[in-house]
Order: structure tokens, then C-alpha cells, then sequence
């Protein structure tokens, strides 16, 4: 077997690997948005809502705050 | 950062780099337009010696469209956008200002001195990478400039989550610092041969099939992470943003990003078909080119779905228009790539004029539409002006995608017939067409295609007054739009 067959089957299981991930993801994010985890739909709002003055989405600050609060407990 | 009530979007640098994409987009496009008349009426190559000929020229047209306008569009949009969708103005940070307006003086200064070169006649001789070593380090830095500027803006936002659009410019970024790195790697022969021969001289670091496989994983790679994840990650933003509508589907819009890269890096390789690269390789970049349509079109058609029970918007605002047949013009340049990549359509289209006609159909149909479309929607928030003219803009609409069904029809036509000429034989296998033959035969479609240019220049000159109505002479905006941008 030379390099450029050792290359070719290299190729053929990455493809492979990355195929099965990119399906992975795709129920992640079905699951978690039937599980009520996540709601991703939501994250189109961040277009329409960008003046200055409205809330984000998700708070970045807010959220740092509740996670720190959690590590402390 | 401040925490300040009356806090505004700073968009300084969103308008410097405005009009420089004005201007390297009316430069490029005007060279574009006479290289299309050179090649109707050969007698235009001899106007100003050799800085006019065809060979001179070609590369001043292809670098000023892809590294002037393109990228500058891509700049302005960003320093635009990025600050709303991430919630955080510009003006909060001095360091930010301070980067934001040097990224654009190293990039203006270090492009006029690019495009100077190309005129000189110095050049790497590499498609798309024509730029000699020591712009090459120009622009490393002019990148690294504006990655510390993305990354510093993400790292201060006030919004969790980024936004599908940045994921984009994200990916435009690392994108073309790997891509660029890799296909520019050469050897200064000035310094490896103690100061014989030229400073403006270098040798690629690849040779034979090695270059021309790294040449065209950076070229066509150039065009996704160019022309097209950026210019998707403007329609994300600006399309939900002027119809009012969000996306349609948001989850969708992650998977096609994962989707597009994940394959686009493998196709490059259908440069190469028939040649002498591995079987398998020629294989692999046909066959991702065919899985490709996925994403692109899951990108165009959540766009076009975002409109859905909203077409009334496509009468109302040429805006919409514009945006709505950039996302047409996107479906059917990623239908037409991966038809041209199979096997055995390529050993037609290779070499001939349909090659230039489905890049243009892509870069004239959505990279520039989507980019005027963009700084039109920009300008009245930036300037806090309404748009100058609204019929201009619809004449201009017109004009241009006219110009764009002339270009790729014409090229369409004349490719095919080239392709079937070059090919055909006679009972006894000998060539039935000189190549002279197939010239004389094409001449009526290169003359078609000189039309298609000095219409669609015509058109971005209208695009360029517009712009510099609305900036000086528009009617004063009391508040922002918020959605529709508004315009007389």
C-alpha cells in the first residue's frame, strides 16, 4: 500500500467520522429543544432586537453572575 | 466597559470602510468592464503599453473585486452589525477604537501599494495569490488586525449568545488566515541568494502537482470563505433585519453552517479534474462538490422561507429585491458549481468561457447585490439619513440584473459551444476546429459580454451616487429605522 492509497483511506473514515458527528448535531439540537433544555429559535430575535437599549437575548453579565453563584454553593 | 444609558453604536470605522468599498468596487468593476471589451476588440489591449494589456490587467480586476470590495464590504459590515448583534458599542472601548481605525489606514494604504504592483507588473504568478512575499506579510497583519478587533468586541458583548452571523464572520476569518498562510508560503530569492536577482521576487514553497493542489484548496476556498460564508452571514442579518421577520429557522441555519464546513474544504480539488492529482482526490472534490448543494441551498432557502406570508415586501422595498435575488442568484450559482464539477460535464466546461460566466453569475448576482443591498441598509443608521432616491435604486436593480442574465447567458452559450469545438473529431480522429475557429465563433458573446459590464458599471455607478446623495444631501432622520430602512 503506498502513501497515496494510505491517503485515500484516511480520507474515506474522516469523511466518515465527521458524516456521523454532523448527524450527531443534528439530533442534539431537535432533543434539547424537545427536552426543553434549549430553545433555539428564539436566538433570531438577537437581528430584530439590536438597538442599544434592548435586553439581550441571553445575558452574558447575568449569566456569569448565576454561574459564579452556583460554584460558590 | 461603561454602563451608560445613552450609550450609541460608534460606527467610525463601519464608515470608512463604506466608502473605500465604494471606490475598490467601482476600480475593480471598471477594469473588469475594459478586460471584457479587450477580449471583443483585441485593439483596446494597446491603449496605455504594457500597463493595459489583457495580462496586466487580469489580476489588478480579480484582486481589486475579491481583497478591495469584498473585503472592505465584508469590514464595513462587520464593524457595523457585530456591535448591534453583540450588544456592545465600539465607543466603550478605547483600545477597539484605536485598532478599528488603524485596521483600516494599514488596509487602505497597504491596497493602493498591492494594486500598484499588480500594475507594475510584480507578481507572484499564482491565480489569486499574485501578491509578492512582502504584501503578503502586509496583509497577514492587516488580518491579524482584525482578528484581535473581532475577538476583543466578542470578549466585551453583552449578549450571550452569538449570533448565526458572527459564527460566519468567524469562520471568514480563520478561514482565509489558514488558507492564505498555506498557498503564500515562498522563498525571498533576493535573501537566499545574497542580494542576486529582484526584492520583488520570491519562489512558491510547493512545486509541480504539490502546488497546484495547495493552489486550488487556497482558490477555491478563497471563494467560500470570501465570497460566500460572509456574504451568508450578511443575508442572516440584514435580511431578517430590514423585512422585520427572524429567521425561519434558526436551527437550520446552524446545521448549514456546520454543514458548509464540514464539506467546502474537500472540493477544491475539482480544479484539478483530469489532470495529474490522485484519482481519488479528483473523485472526493466531485463528489463534495455534489453534496455541497445541501447547505448552500439550506442557507438560500431558509432566507427565502423567512419571507414566507411577507412577499408583499418584494413590491414595497427594493431592498428586499435586491437581497431576495442575491439569495437566487446564490441557489443557482451552487447548482451550476457542482454540475460543472462532475467528471464528465468538466471535461467540457474546463477551460472554457462558462468557467468566468458561473463565477460571475456568483460574485455580480449575490456577492455584490448583497453587499450594496447591505451598506443601502447601513447608510440611513450610519448617517442618519433617509436613502436618496428609491426610483434610482430600482433603475439600478434593473439595470444590473439584466447585466447579470447578459453575462452568464452569453458565457453559457459561448463556453458549451467552445468546449463541443475543441472536442470534436473526424472519421479519421484528427481535430475538426482550429482554435482560431472557435474565436471567430465566440466573437458575438464577448461583445455580449462587454455590454452586460458597462451595464452593470453603469448600475454601480447609480449604487455609488445614491450613496453619496444619501450621506450628504438625504433627509434628516429624527430616529432609526427599525426595520424598513427608509428612502424617498
Amino acid at each position: 500500500m503506498d502513501i497515496q492509497d494510505i491517503q485515500g483511506y484516511g480520507m474515506f473514515f474522516l469523511t466518515i467520522f465527521l458524516t456521523v458527528i454532523l448527524y450527531w448535531y443534528i439530533i442534539y439540537l431537535y432533543r434539547s429543544e424537545k427536552k426543553g433544555e434549549r430553545d433555539f429559535e428564539k436566538y433570531g430575535r438577537i437581528a430584530l432586537d439590536d438597538s442599544i437599549g434592548t435586553p439581550p437575548v441571553e445575558d452574558k453579565i447575568a449569566s456569569e453572575r448565576e454561574n459564579t453563584k452556583e460554584q460558590i454553593k | 466597559m461603561q454602563s451608560n444609558a445613552a450609550l450609541e453604536y460608534d460606527y467610525t470605522v463601519a464608515k470608512m470602510f463604506t466608502y473605500v468599498t465604494i471606490l475598490f468596487g467601482f476600480l475593480g468593476m471598471l477594469v473588469g468592464t475594459i478586460l471584457a471589451l479587450q477580449l471583443a476588440f483585441p485593439e483596446l489591449n494597446y491603449l496605455i503599453g504594457e500597463y493595459g494589456t489583457f495580462s496586466r490587467l487580469r489580476p489588478v480586476h480579480t484582486n481589486t473585486v475579491i481583497f478591495g470590495f469584498t473585503v472592505s464590504g465584508v469590514f464595513a459590515t462587520w464593524y457595523y452589525f457585530a456591535q448591534r448583534v453583540l450588544k456592545v458599542s465600539m465607543a466603550e472601548s478605547r483600545f477597539l477604537m484605536i485598532l478599528g481605525k488603524a485596521h483600516f489606514w494599514v488596509y487602505f494604504i497597504g491596497a493602493l501599494i498591492a494594486t500598484i504592483t499588480l500594475v507594475f507588473g510584480i507578481s507572484a504568478g499564482k491565480e489569486y495569490a499574485q501578491y509578492e512575499w512582502w504584501i503578503d506579510i502586509v496583509i497577514v497583519i492587516i488580518w491579524l488586525m482584525w482578528g484581535v478587533s473581532i475577538f476583543g468586541i466578542i470578549g466585551i458583548r453583552r449578549e450571550k449568545v452569538l449570533y448565526v452571523s458572527i459564527w460566519y464572520y468567524l469562520a471568514c476569518f480563520l478561514g482565509i488566515a489558514m488558507l492564505y498562510l498555506f498557498n503564500n508560503m515562498s522563498i525571498p530569492t533576493y535573501f537566499m541568494t545574497d542580494g542576486l536577482g529582484s526584492i520583488n521576487h520570491s519562489v512558491s514553497m510547493y512545486a509541480g502537482t504539490n502546488d497546484a493542489l495547495v493552489q486550488w484548496w487556497y482558490g477555491h476556498n478563497a471563494v467560500a470563505f470570501g465570497f460566500t460564508v460572509p456574504i451568508v452571514g450578511m443575508i442572516y442579518y440584514f435580511l431578517p433585519k430590514e423585512s422585520g421577520q427572524a429567521i425561519y429557522s434558526y436551527k437550520l441555519s446552524l446545521l448549514s453552517f456546520w454543514g458548509l464546513m464540514f464539506v467546502y474544504l474537500w472540493a477544491g480539488s475539482h480544479h484539478l479534474l483530469w489532470s495529474t492529482v490522485p484519482d481519488w482526490m479528483q473523485t472526493m472534490g466531485s463528489a463534495f462538490s455534489i453534496v455541497l448543494i445541501l447547505p448552500s441551498w439550506g442557507s438560500a432557502i431558509n432566507m427565502l422561507l423567512t419571507m414566507k406570508g411577507e412577499w408583499n415586501q418584494l413590491a414595497e422595498n427594493p431592498l428586499i429585491k435586491f437581497m431576495v435575488i442575491a439569495s437566487t442568484f446564490y441557489m443557482l450559482s451552487t447548482i451550476e458549481g457542482p454540475i460543472q464539477a462532475i467528471k464528465s460535464v468538466n471535461a467540457i466546461a474546463h477551460f472554457t468561457d462558462w468557467i468566468p460566466g458561473h463565477v460571475h453569475d456568483g460574485v455580480l448576482g449575490w456577492v455584490v447585490f448583497m453587499t450594496m443591498a447591505a451598506l443601502f441598509h447601513m447608510a440611513p443608521r450610519m448617517w442618519k439619513r433617509e436613502i436618496y432616491s428609491k426610483k434610482l435604486m430600482g433603475i439600478q436593480f434593473w439595470m444590473q440584473t439584466t447585466a447579470v442574465v447578459l453575462y452568464f447567458t452569453s458565457m453559457w452559450v459561448a463556453g458549451i459551444t467552445q468546449g463541443m469545438m475543441w472536442r470534436a473529431v473526424d472519421e479519421y480522429g484528427n481535430l475538426v476546429y482550429s482554435f482560431i475557429d472557435t474565436v471567430t465563433v465566440l466573437h458575438p458573446y464577448y461583445v455580449i459580454r462587454g455590454v452586460s459590464g458597462v451595464l452593470y458599471l453603469t448600475g454601480f455607478i447609480l449604487f455609488a451616487y445614491n450613496m453619496y446623495k444619501t450621506i450628504t444631501a438625504g433627509r434628516e432622520l429624527t430616529e432609526e429605522p427599525q426595520f424598513k430602512t427608509p428612502m424617498a
